[in-house]
């Protein structure tokens, strides 16, 4: 796949939104030039024309002038204003996943990347995804802080601990990519990187079926839910339960004792298993022990996974679609998310 | 016209006795009030730090010269990178032109005869040598791994280095920053000689105002935020690392709020110098003089607004990083006026280009394209493709290295003559000049490119289609490494062997060219009083320009 050219001046592109970040560069190579050429050219021709004739002159005195000064704030601002708005439109298509995105789990650890499928497959530095289907990392990590970065895609995102971090892209073109971790994270922080395979869907299908990874995250979490942590004692939703009720809860808001109210989102869940007393629902009592310590990541991922399939009309698709109906060619996830 | 320093070219100050002569004991030095003696001190010191730096830098590209980590193991290379970092930033840059050329020069300019606070001066030049003995020890104890930016929970929870020391030895650093910058704007505000308005000051001066705000109002933050990882690392309290119950992102706000004004601290100085050298070798007033002035004031508050274009990707509020990217858009605007001031302050000049306006001009160069880059990596979505690729290593030496360094070459090369009353070979030094600005672009504008291809920073090992712009880019620290030696190598020449300098080399009017080289401890023979206005080059201020035009002449014929 790589550029046989001797040297490589640009990365492939091979998500939706790749070109919208090379314009960007484009645009901004074009600005640059604008300004730099003339600026140096000035250099230039001032330092031969006005060149040291006679030792010691005393050229003519100019003190300024306020109509250069203007235009030379005024037009800088607005070129900078318009490199700040496309920054942003492209920031805002990179970070916003779109809802019907299949979602990848994704954990960080010295040093090495651990992802799962929602159908129960699990890779370690190894990431097989479909082409044209959106897909939506969600990611957190054990120790330190990473980060994926997949330059072919023109996406990067922390993983931070103690918390839920997300990225999404939708691949264009099938192949092996680069995926480096690109948060300093110690000893062998420049051996964590892994590659991306990006797969027609009927590849992927197979790849899916030849794999069968035992548990789905959803089949995970129930079996702690219901058997190991014992959490339906509680929270399984009778009308006499001491926990709150968790059907229909994801991405609904909730309001708390003392007044706040939260979205019940990933970060939300997570926080509640680990740090119950943080964020008591109102009408419950703060009696709920915390899970910190008893539960890894993977499990953590698992309950959450759970906990959302108990909202099915708010939670992302979690089965693979039978194959990617539209896959979208250039840039109308982009305009989605823009809205 | 009865004023000081009504001298002609070619004269030799009455002055027999000077600041370097005045007490020759090494106590005559080390209890020294002398703010010129003081620089020296501290130009020592920061060149010792800057050549430990430089030993790192050149064994990283030697690492990088191929694709494998095969010279260092990837720990090793972890601590090289880090140490590189530490010693340079906090060691070299942040003092370099402060403490070295601004303890110098700033009383000359504004004709004092010291700092207002001497005993204060002296302390910080302590402070800093305490907490450089302090890292130093903890570097040959085993050394760090955190990267300079000290990351957490790496750095509190998971790094086995000598976080701690390392710690210690900057916290402590950052003292010496904050008595400076006291120092600085006490005396700019109260020493000013009789004549030496606001806007008769050289804008060397100004860009040193700008920095002290930063050194006070900053310092301390970073101060804190080292302070807070101690206690996590020693006492285990949640502050950074969740698994405590801290917060990873609190240390990142922290440390840039502090780190990002501190680029400023880096790179204003430099624009200080760079003004000087324009104006002074186009023999012109600087172009927007209040323009100039007033846009390093305006770099150092707008400087402090913007720390969050760090954290683009670090899962901070997507419209918190909209606010950073959009502040970070309208700090580039100073350094644009600042641009555009230099390039017409040469229109219709008499420039010359001796060693000193060669690195005036080299600075304008490169620090077009580190502005630039700047640009790229404050648009948000560029951000996130760039930010911790060699995108980021390549911009920030072009504004730390294209920027100070060659500044600080450019100041160092201008002030010799009058620090030590010598003159170096003109010629060397162009050729030096030459072979930095060579060397450093073939170092780090590949670096650009490989950042977009998209190699990680702080990578021992990278895939192997990278290979070849890393082998220019290490080809180019070469050239860049020899650039960097050969001043060591005439200066000493210059100190031994060198022709002794008239007190007015080139003929200018600023108040340091009117006392002796080097100047007496007091300074001036007599307290300056300042009736002409900055960078006036006409023969009415007390500049004996037909004489030295005589004697021009006779020299050629």
């Amino acid at each position: 796949m790589q550029d046989s050219s001797f040297v490589q001046l640009f990365p492939e592109q091979a998500s939706t939104f790749a070109w919208q970040v090379d314009a960007l560069y484009g645009y901004l190579i074009l600005v640059s030039l604008v300004f730099s050429v003339p600026i140096i050219f000035a250099m230039f021709y001032f330092s031969i024309k006005y060149r040291e004739r006679e030792k010691y002159a005393v050229p003519k005195e100019i003190h300024g002038s306020m109509v250069l000064e203007t235009l030379w704030s005024v037009i800088p601002f607005f070129v900078s204003m318009s490199v700040f708005i496309t920054g942003a439109i492209v920031y805002f298509n990179q970070y916003t996943p779109p809802d019907d995105a299949m979602e990848i789990y994704v954990v960080g650890k010295q040093w090495m990347w651990k992802f799962q499928h929602q159908t129960g497959q699990r890779e370690i530095n190894d990431l097989h995804v479909p082409v044209g289907r959106n897909v939506k990392l969600v990611m957190t990590t054990e120790d330190v802080i990473h980060s994926v970065y997949i330059p072919a895609f023109r996406t990067k995102a922390d993983a931070v601990p103690g918390r839920y971090t997300y990225a999404w892209f939708n691949a264009t073109k099938p192949g092996k990519y680069h995926l480096f971790c690109t948060e300093y994270c110690g000893l062998n922080h420049s051996g964590m990187i892994g590659t991306v395979y990006v797969m027609e869907p009927g590849d992927f299908d197979n790849w899916l079926s030849g794999n069968s990874g035992g548990e789905t995250p959803v089949q995970v979490g129930k079996d702690l839910f219901e058997n190991k942590l014992g959490c339906a004692s509680c929270h399984a939703g009778g009308p006499q339960q001491r926990g709150a009720k968790l059907e229909g809860l994801f991405n609904t808001e909730v309001h708390l004792v003392g007044g706040g109210t939260a979205i019940a989102d990933e970060d939300y869940i997570r926080n509640s298993i680990l740090n119950p007393a943080s964020q008591v629902v109102e009408g419950y009592q703060p009696i709920m022990p915390t899970f910190k310590g008893q539960v890894t990541e993977e499990q953590l991922n698992g309950l959450v996974a759970y906990i959302k399939s108990l909202s099915p009309n708010a939670a992302a698709a979690p089965a693979p679609a039978p194959a990617a109906k539209k896959p979208e060619e250039k840039a109308p996830a982009a305009n989605k998310a823009t809205k | 016209m009865e004023t000081v320093g009504a001298i002609e070219a070619g004269s030799y100050g009455t002055a027999k006795l000077n600041y370097l002569n005045n007490g020759s004991t090494l106590r005559s030095w080390l209890l020294t009030k002398d703010h010129k003696r003081i620089a020296i001190m501290y130009l020592i010191s920061v060149s010792v730090f800057f050549l430990m730096g430089g030993l790192y830098a050149a064994t990283i590209r030697l690492e990088l010269l191929t694709p494998a980590s095969d010279l260092l193991e990837t720990g090793t290379y972890n601590k090289v990178f880090t140490q590189h970092g530490i010693l340079m930033v906090f060691f070299f840059l942040i003092p370099s032109i402060p403490a070295v050329l601004g303890n110098f020069l700033i009383p000359i300019m504004i004709g004092a005869k010291d700092l207002a606070l001497p005993r204060i001066n002296l302390l910080s030049l302590y402070i800093y040598w305490i907490g450089g003995a302090i890292t130093l020890w903890a570097l040959m104890q085993g050394g760090v791994d955190t990267g300079w930016t000290f990351y957490t929970p790496y750095s509190t929870t998971f790094s086995n280095t000598y976080v701690l020391a390392v710690g210690v030895g900057i916290f402590i650093n950052g003292f010496s920053s904050i008595l400076t910058g006291v120092n600085f704007l006490v005396t700019i505000h109260t020493m000013r000689a009789p004549g030496m308005t606001w806007f008769r000051m050289p804008l060397f001066v100004w860009a040193h105002y700008a920095v002290s705000l930063i050194f006070v109002l900053g310092t301390p933050v970073v101060a804190i935020t080292l302070l807070l990882v101690a206690i996590e690392r020693v006492a285990h309290v949640g502050i950074f690392d969740p698994a405590l119950g801290g917060d990873p992102i609190l240390f990142q706000h922290m440390f840039w709020f502090y780190s990002h004004p501190a680029v400023y601290i880096m790179v204003l100085p430099g624009m200080g110098i760079v003004s000087e050298l324009i104006a002074n070798f186009a023999r012109k007033r600087i172009f927007g003089y209040e323009f100039v002035a007033f846009s390093s004031i305006g770099l150092a508050v707008f400087g402090f607004l913007v720390w969050g274009h760090h954290m683009f990707v670090s899962g901070q509020s997507m419209y918190a990083s909209l606010v950073f990217s959009f502040l970070t858009m309208v700090v580039a605007i100073p350094s644009a006026i600042k641009m555009f001031n230099w390039t017409a302050t040469l229109y219709q000049g008499s420039i010359s280009f001796d060693t000193p306006m060669l690195y005036g001009l080299a600075f304008m160069g490169l620090f077009l394209i580190g502005g630039f880059t700047g640009l790229y990596l404050g648009a948000l979505g560029l951000n996130v493709h760039l930010t911790d690729t060699y995108f980021v290593i390549g911009h920030f030496h072009y504004v730390m290295v294209g920027g100070q360094v060659i500044a600080y070459l450019g100041g160092l090369h201008y002030w010799w003559p009058k620090m030590t009353g010598k003159m170096y070979s003109e010629f060397w030094g162009r050729v030096a000049a030459m072979l930095i600005f060579v060397g450093f672009n073939l170092t780090f504008f590949p670096q650009l490119i490989l950042g977009y291809l998209g190699m990680p920073r702080r990578y021992a090992a990278y895939p192997p289609e990278m290979q070849v712009l890393n082998i220019f880019s290490s080809a180019g620290a070469s050239v860049l490494g020899v650039g960097l030696t050969m001043p060591v190598f005439y200066f000493i020449h210059s100190l031994i062997k060198g022709k002794p300098a008239p007190d007015n080399p080139w003929l200018l009017p600023g108040l340091e060219w009117r006392t002796s080289s080097p100047p007496p401890t007091e300074n001036f023979d007599k307290p300056p009083v300042v009736t002409w206005e900055i960078y006036d080059f006409g023969d009415e201020n007390g500049l004996d320009l037909e004489a030295a035009r005589r004697e021009a002449a006779t020299v050629n014929a």
